[in-house]
């Protein structure tokens, strides 16, 4: 276990952690202004890198494949909100999990259908595509830290949009009391959809991005959901900082647990049970920490609503 | 809100209405076997053996979410550990069922007790999440299990022996000590929801603060609901390790977890023996449409958006509509 | 001499600036029927709560019949004989009026961990049950559905819920809210036949009810009490004939 593996690890947990952000950050708005439970969500980071492997293959150009697919999720995505959610924001939880759940199951299949079932690749920009040199003998992925800086730039975007901006201020009193932001004559339909079609453009983005690191596939934005589930019960319902925060600490937690688990148990048992135990050990950090911290904090560290 | 969804099932009255029902579905599920065909091999059979594995799994998720207000999006993790005891005992030699059987039940109430622990101390809207990231766990620890299969899982030789005898060999036989479970799960539930502790439990559902207010502790009796709830589910695990002779963490994936959710709102929330049909529902659906195409799940997924937009209640609601325009007629 | 029934002290109660209850002491005794009256905001029924159970105060002691309850969460006061009724009615509405107040006899009963035999058939909790819905006039109402009755009637209900319970302490959040005349002077009837049975603290606006039912009255305004004492000198109080007036002109 040298310090470079460490450092190599650290920032792929930061990346991780980054990419789950963007993902939960569009979860925890939605959820937290119109009290909707979007399991959607994972398709759309899903399209985001379906369209932009569609995208580039159309235009060779990396950014334009971006822009394309941003417009073309959020498109998407409105139509979505327009043809299904708005009519799910006054259900049951239960009935909104099941109705996005059949999108889940249709848009998966969707994909399959359209594209293949066989994973697709996206090349990563010829500009990035190198690695640094962090400290003598460690390079690094040049496109990585693209994603940890792009991450950071829209947390810090939404820092400024939500804390400092009009719709902001409404987006964050939404999250509070929804339904007195309308009584005050807030167009509370049109700040949905703006919530929404930012979420969504949040989350196709991050598939964007990631598109060329990992292989793209049916079913890949199905894992990544009930992370960011975990994500925004730890930071908070509705709370951006605590889904922050809380992102770049399960992205850190799992990529190092997963990393390191096998060495620090073979510090307390034999190498044998170790490599068995380590594993499944790995898989379950994030869940036990989402455990403690619900234990000690039922609502989460940041919860949008107070805890009164 | 609360009204959206279930066919209630807390009057009394409405329980002796639908008597007959239950009963014809249980009569229904008897005579399979005739219809079935006969040789260890029947297609129908074993198809039937699963619905009615899946109906003792959506029996207890009805329990605790149609009755008991309690989403879990983890329920198949229940199943999945029940038939992990079954392999994993299985592995190490053990086939009786003297022994996997309680095994199953006390470490899927275990689990339960454990996550329900921290689940339920939170807003059921947390509660969703939390019982969906409980159920990863359990997955994702499946699946890191090498002894055992990884994720590639495990083959049973055996199924569950009673002193020595292979009695469960037989699929006929098989089938019926199946659909005896399935009636003696239902029965249970039948009785618990409207015992005193199941007024109680429904009653939370409705609004806990006032059952609070009565002087109930409510967090206890959710878990307690909960527990038994997982332990069922367990039940069904060892029944469908048994039926398909090998377990793997697919069993325990949120997709089957959501799976198990849609049974219980396409026969009916909160009216049990739906929980039965729907089981059959949706498994039979899906053997049909994927008999006609690959592509089946395009069809299904816009369908269970329109079931939810449109058919509340699910097929018994459906029924009672028809029934209603049928009598006005 | 006996302990009170219900013991505040110094009571406070903020929401991260605000100031809520701001030092309520106030003592309720054996079989008194203590009414609180206050302009709207003064923090009614933020103080209700804090005796239920549903908030913790930020600071000061509430003794229930000699126990310190400060920390004790809503079942385990309701379980000691503290009963409430919702200002907001919050009756099981798909339960029927019978089952509503059966659950109440069942809480007192202590055994709800039974898994067999039906519930809605036990006679001698039913018995109780229909004896404290004839208490209220709902009688013959018990085996309506509770989403079925009229406001008043659902009042009424709150109110055989609480009976049932058996408490020591009954707290009254405005049970008379959104009630007609008639239905409001039969509230305050049953309330009278209630008196000294147990004890009472009313939160009410209806001033004819709280001046017909009380044995004494504190006045909340802004989280304190202006006054506290029998019904004809906090009428004549100057202190409290300022506030309701100033309230007035508003």
């Amino acid at each position: 276990m040298s310090t470079g593996l460490v450092v190599v690890q650290i920032l792929n947990g930061l990346q991780f952690g980054v990419l789950l952000f963007l993902i939960a950050a569009g979860l925890t708005l939605v959820f937290g202004v119109m009290d909707f439970i979007n399991l959607a969500h994972g398709v759309q980071y899903m399209l985001g890198a379906y369209l932009a492997v569609a995208f580039y293959a159309l235009t060779g150009n990396f950014l334009v494949a971006l822009v394309l697919a941003l417009a073309a999720a959020l498109v998407f995505g409105l139509l979505l909100e327009f043809l299904v959610f708005r009519h799910l924001y006054d259900r049951d939880h239960l009935e909104q999990v099941i109705a996005t759940f059949g999108i889940i199951i249709f848009l998966n299949q969707a994909v399959k259908t359209v594209w293949g079932a066989a994973p697709l690749t996206l090349p990563i920009p010829e500009i990035f595509s190198g690695s640094i040199v962090l400290m003598p003998g460690l390079l690094y992925p040049v496109w990585r830290l693209v994603i940890i800086g792009s991450g950071l730039a829209v947390g810090l975007l939404l820092y400024i949009l939500v804390g400092y901006t009009r719709v902001g201020m409404l987006v964050r009193a939404g999250a509070t009391n929804a339904r007195m932001v309308s009584a005050l004559g807030v167009d509370i339909h049109r700040l949905f959809m703006i919530v929404f079609g930012f979420g969504t453009m949040l989350a196709a983005f991050a598939g964007a991005m990631i598109a060329p690191i990992l292989s793209v596939e049916p079913g890949m934005g199905d894992t990544v959901l009930i992370l960011a589930f975990v994500v925004i019960v730890i930071g908070g319902i509705g709370s951006m900082r605590g889904a922050f925060l809380a992102a770049l600490l399960i992205g850190l937690v799992d990529t190092l647990g997963r990393s390191f688990a096998i060495d620090i148990l073979r510090l307390v048992m034999p190498p044998s049970p170790a490599r068995t135990v380590g594993p499944a050990i790995a898989s379950m950090l994030i869940y036990v920490l989402m455990a403690l911290v619900l234990y000690f904090r039922p609502s989460g560290l940041f919860p949008a609503r107070g805890r009164g | 809100m609360n009204q959206t969804l279930a066919a209630s099932g807390t009057l009394a009255s409405q329980s002796d209405r639908v008597g007959g029902l239950p009963a014809a579905i249980f009569l229904l599920l008897a005579l399979v076997p005739f219809v079935a065909g006969f040789g260890p091999e029947s297609y129908v059979l074993g198809l039937f053996t699963r619905v009615m594995v899946f109906a003792i799994a959506a029996l207890a998720l009805d329990f605790i979410c149609g009755y008991g207000g309690l989403v879990s999006f983890g329920h198949a993790a229940f199943v999945g550990i029940g038939a992990y005891a079954v392999g994993i005992l299985g592995a190490h030699g053990i086939t009786d069922m003297l022994v996997s059987l309680p095994v199953a039940l006390l470490a899927s109430a275990l689990f339960a007790y454990l996550t329900g622990n921290v689940c339920l101390r939170t807003k059921s809207v947390y509660f969703i999440m939390i019982t969906l990231a409980f159920g990863q766990m359990a997955y994702f620890i499946a699946g890191s299990l090498a002894p055992y299969g990884g994720d590639d899982g495990l083959t049973i030789h055996l199924r569950s022996t009673l002193f020595g005898f292979s009695i469960l060999k037989n699929d006929r036989t098989f089938y019926y000590f199946v659909l005896l479970t399935l009636l003696a799960v239902y029965l249970l539930f039948r009785a618990v929801v409207y015992s005193r502790f199941g007024r109680v439990f429904r009653g939370a559902r409705e609004n806990p603060t006032r059952m609070s207010a009565l002087g109930f502790d409510v967090f206890r009796f959710q878990r307690v609901g909960y527990v038994i709830a997982g332990a069922v589910g367990g039940l069904s695990g060892f029944m469908l390790a048994n039926a398909t002779e090998f377990v793997s963490p697919a069993y325990m994936s949120w997709q089957r977890s959501g799976e198990l959710i849609i049974m219980i709102l396409l026969g009916g929330l909160g009216t049990l023996h739906g929980a039965i049909i729907g089981a059959a529902a949706y498994l039979l659906i899906e053997e049909a449409l994927g008999g006609i195409t690959e592509q089946w799940k395009l069809i299904f997924g816009p369908l269970l958006v329109l079931i939810v937009l449109f058919a509340r209640g699910g097929l018994l609601g459906l029924a009672d509509k028809v029934r209603g325009r049928l009598s006005r007629a | 001499m006996p302990d009170p029934v219900l013991q505040l002290d110094d009571l406070h109660k903020n929401f991260g600036g605000l100031v809520v209850t701001d030092g309520v002491t106030l003592d309720i005794g054996a079989g008194e029927l203590h009414a609180v009256i206050g302009p709207n905001g003064a923090g009614k029924t933020t103080l209700i709560n804090q005796i239920s159970g549903l908030l913790a105060p930020t600071a000061g002691t509430i003794r229930f019949d000699g126990i310190d309850v400060t920390a004790l969460p809503v079942d385990k006061r309701a379980q000691l004989g503290l009963a409430r009724s919702f200002q907001i009615t919050s009756v099981l509405t798909r339960f029927s009026a019978l089952e509503n107040v059966a659950l109440a006899v069942q809480a007192r009963d202590q055994t709800s961990y039974r898994f067999f035999g039906r519930a809605d058939r036990e006679q001698t909790i039913n018995d109780a049950a229909t004896s404290a819905l004839a208490e209220v006039g709902l009688a013959e109402r018990g085996d309506i559905l509770a989403a079925h009755l009229s406001h008043g009637e659902k009042r009424a209900l709150e109110l055989a819920i609480a009976i049932a319970m058996q408490p020591k302490l009954l707290l009254l959040d405005e049970p008379m809210a959104g009630t007609g005349h008639e239905e409001s002077a039969r509230l305050v009837d049953v309330i009278k036949r209630l008196k000294g049975r147990f004890s009472m603290l009313l939160v009410e606006h209806d001033m004819p009810a709280v001046f017909a039912l009380a044995d004494r009255i504190s006045v909340l305004t802004y989280g304190r009490i202006l006054a506290s004492g029998t019904p004809d000198a906090v009428r004549a109080d100057p202190k409290v004939v300022a506030a309701y007036l100033g309230e007035e002109m508003e």
